[in-house]
């Protein structure tokens, strides 16, 4: 049985492709988490995100993963989502 | 593919069956008295030296030709079939292919193996890729998916359970369930009143987990859900906690093995458990019904996962559909605005008498027990507790007359204010008897396992009636 292919028990009515969250129309009011995921370096891209976010008056909370050779701990992504609206990471050194 | 068959003989035979090797030799043979094609299901090895022999790797050929087993001999003239045998018989043989001493060496007959055809598993994906049948549904790729399970709970499709993936097979095995037609549509699902087709049913009654068995049942619940009087829009969209309850009568229920006896209300039966929940699926997926959205209950209830159950039918007692006019030997169901299960334990009454006061007093406590005419109810009467009254002699119709009597109430002890409570019927009834239910409202079934002398109550909307919802009885077909 070929297993990758699922109809669809909706109306149809959304588009098939899952839509990614909608982009804020702006950073006012948000607070936005900036993520080190502890990979070289990624600290100085954070650091200079968070002084340009700070000039615009815009609220930061750093967050730090343990290593960057693991997904984040479910506690860590449970404490972002509950405390930030948006969230910026730095990927690669 | 052309249609048209090629004229002369066709074989359709397999590699890995025993007379189809016994009958082999003769092949060559056959092929000089006139064109030959050989349809081998599992091998290029086979009739490899006839020109006319043919792998057929995909079974178009086999399907298209309805092959039940192997070998099977067919005669074609002017593109038709003219006649075909299956096995080895000898004189079918001969007289088929016109060869008169064909296989005078071989027994006079050996039955033959199955089409690879029918094999399980292979028919369904056989009619989808070469059958009449033309699916609608949108198809969704999740091959990038580690976990078809978890693609369907990212899409939004399950109620919190995980969901069995709707894998276009099983929709078309679900399909044959029902002999309705995939495009037809049921009605318009509320809330968002999207036309809801039977193949629509059939990929939700896959996720929910029910047997092909139980579409005709689910199909006549999703019918009696979508009648004007039964409301399922208000139904769905309310704060208060009802959702669609399915009651079951009849033949149906027992032949899908549905629970009417112990722990009938509760978990473990998969009928019972799929059908309810398919229900609640449709009004989810297809119609839009999410909470949080346009499902905005309060607090809900359990029965929102699935609320489905047989009645324990008794030649002593009239069954709720024959009650509601359906004839008796005949398949129904009742859908009614459930909220949760209420108890009543009752272990010391052996009258009718004291029983039915018992009843009485706890049906009081739907919705508010100053609240009168605005919730139906369901009693479920455990088959100790029927007992108390069949040998009393008592029917059911007895049982809900003499429950209407009881259940007048002096409107002065309802009114809003009274008892120092603010909730309360109107002023105006003060100086009136009021019933506790609008006429109709109480509807009595009887269910459960033979040992405890409890029954329960099931209270529906409190928006009961022509204002909001009324319990539908609709015949199961087919």
């Amino acid at each position: 049985m070929n297993d990758s292919i699922l109809l669809d028990p909706t109306a149809e009515q959304a588009p098939a492709q899952r839509s990614r969250l909608a982009r804020p129309a702006s950073l006012e009011g948000k607070l936005v988490g900036l993520l080190d995921i502890s990979k070289p370096r990624g600290n100085v891209f954070l650091d200079r995100i968070e002084e340009q976010l700070a000039a615009m008056g815009i609220e930061v909370k750093r967050y730090n993963k343990p290593t960057f050779t693991r997904v984040a701990p479910t506690e860590l992504k449970q404490q972002m989502a509950a405390e930030v609206d948006l969230l910026v990471e730095g990927l690669a050194d | 593919m052309t249609t048209a068959l090629p004229d002369g003989l066709i074989v359709v035979a397999k590699a890995d069956c025993p007379t189809c090797r016994l009958v082999e030799p003769l092949l060559a043979e056959m092929a000089q008295g006139g064109p030959l094609t050989v349809y081998v299901q599992d091998s290029v090895d086979y009739a490899a030296d006839l020109s006319g022999s043919l792998y057929d790797k995909t079974l178009e050929h086999s399907y298209r030709l309805g092959i039940e087993f192997v070998p099977t001999l067919i005669r074609v003239e002017n593109g038709q079939e003219i006649e075909r045998t299956y096995g080895w018989h000898k004189e079918d043989w001969r007289q088929l292919s016109g060869v008169a001493e064909l296989g005078e060496a071989l027994p006079v007959m050996r039955p033959g193996c199955g089409s690879k055809t029918l094999e399980p598993g292979i028919a369904e994906e056989l009619e989808l890729a070469f059958g009449d049948i033309q699916l609608q549904s949108r198809e969704i790729d999740i091959a990038g998916a580690d976990d078809p399970m978890e693609a369907c709970y990212e899409r939004g499709w399950s109620d919190g359970l995980p969901v069995v993936p709707p894998t276009p097979v099983r929709v078309l095995r679900m399909l044959k369930g029902t002999e309705r037609k995939p495009d037809e549509v049921v009605g318009l699902m509320p809330p968002d009143l999207v036309p809801c087709t039977v193949e629509k049913v059939a990929v939700n009654a896959v996720l929910a987990g029910c047997k092909p068995e139980y579409m005709p049942v689910l199909l006549a619940a999703l019918e009696a859900s979508l009648t004007d009087e039964f409301g399922l829009h208000g139904l769905i969209c309310t704060t208060m906690f009802g959702s669609p309850m399915i009651i079951v009568n009849g033949p149906a229920a027992k032949a899908i093995g549905m629970n009417s006896g112990v722990n009938a209300l509760g978990q473990g039966n998969r009928a019972n458990a799929t059908i309810g929940r398919a229900l609640q699926l449709i009004i989810r997926n297809v119609g839009g019904g999410r909470p949080g959205e346009i499902d905005r209950s309060t607090l809900g209830n359990p029965g929102k996962y699935s609320f489905c159950f047989a009645e324990a039918e008794d030649s002593d007692w009239l069954p709720l559909a024959q009650e509601r006019g359906v004839e008796a030997g005949r398949s129904a169901v009742t859908i009614f605005p459930g909220e949760g299960v209420q108890g009543i334990v009752d272990q010391k009454s052996r009258d009718p008498e004291s029983l039915a006061r018992s009843f009485a007093l706890s049906l009081r406590t739907v919705d508010h027990a100053k609240l009168a005419m605005a919730g139906d109810a369901v009693l479920v009467v455990s088959p100790e507790h029927a007992r108390v009254f069949i040998d009393a002699g008592w029917s059911k119709q007895r049982l809900r007359e003499e429950l209407e009597q009881l259940l007048m109430a002096p409107g002065a002890q309802l009114v809003a204010g009274a008892d120092g409570i603010a909730e309360g019927i109107p002023a105006r009834f003060q100086d009136q008897q009021v019933p506790k239910f609008r006429p109709g409202g109480l509807l009595i079934v009887r269910a459960g396992g033979t040992a405890g002398l409890f029954s329960a109550i099931i209270a529906g909307w409190a928006a009961s009636g022509p204002v909001g919802s009324s319990p539908v009885t609709r015949e199961v077909n087919t």
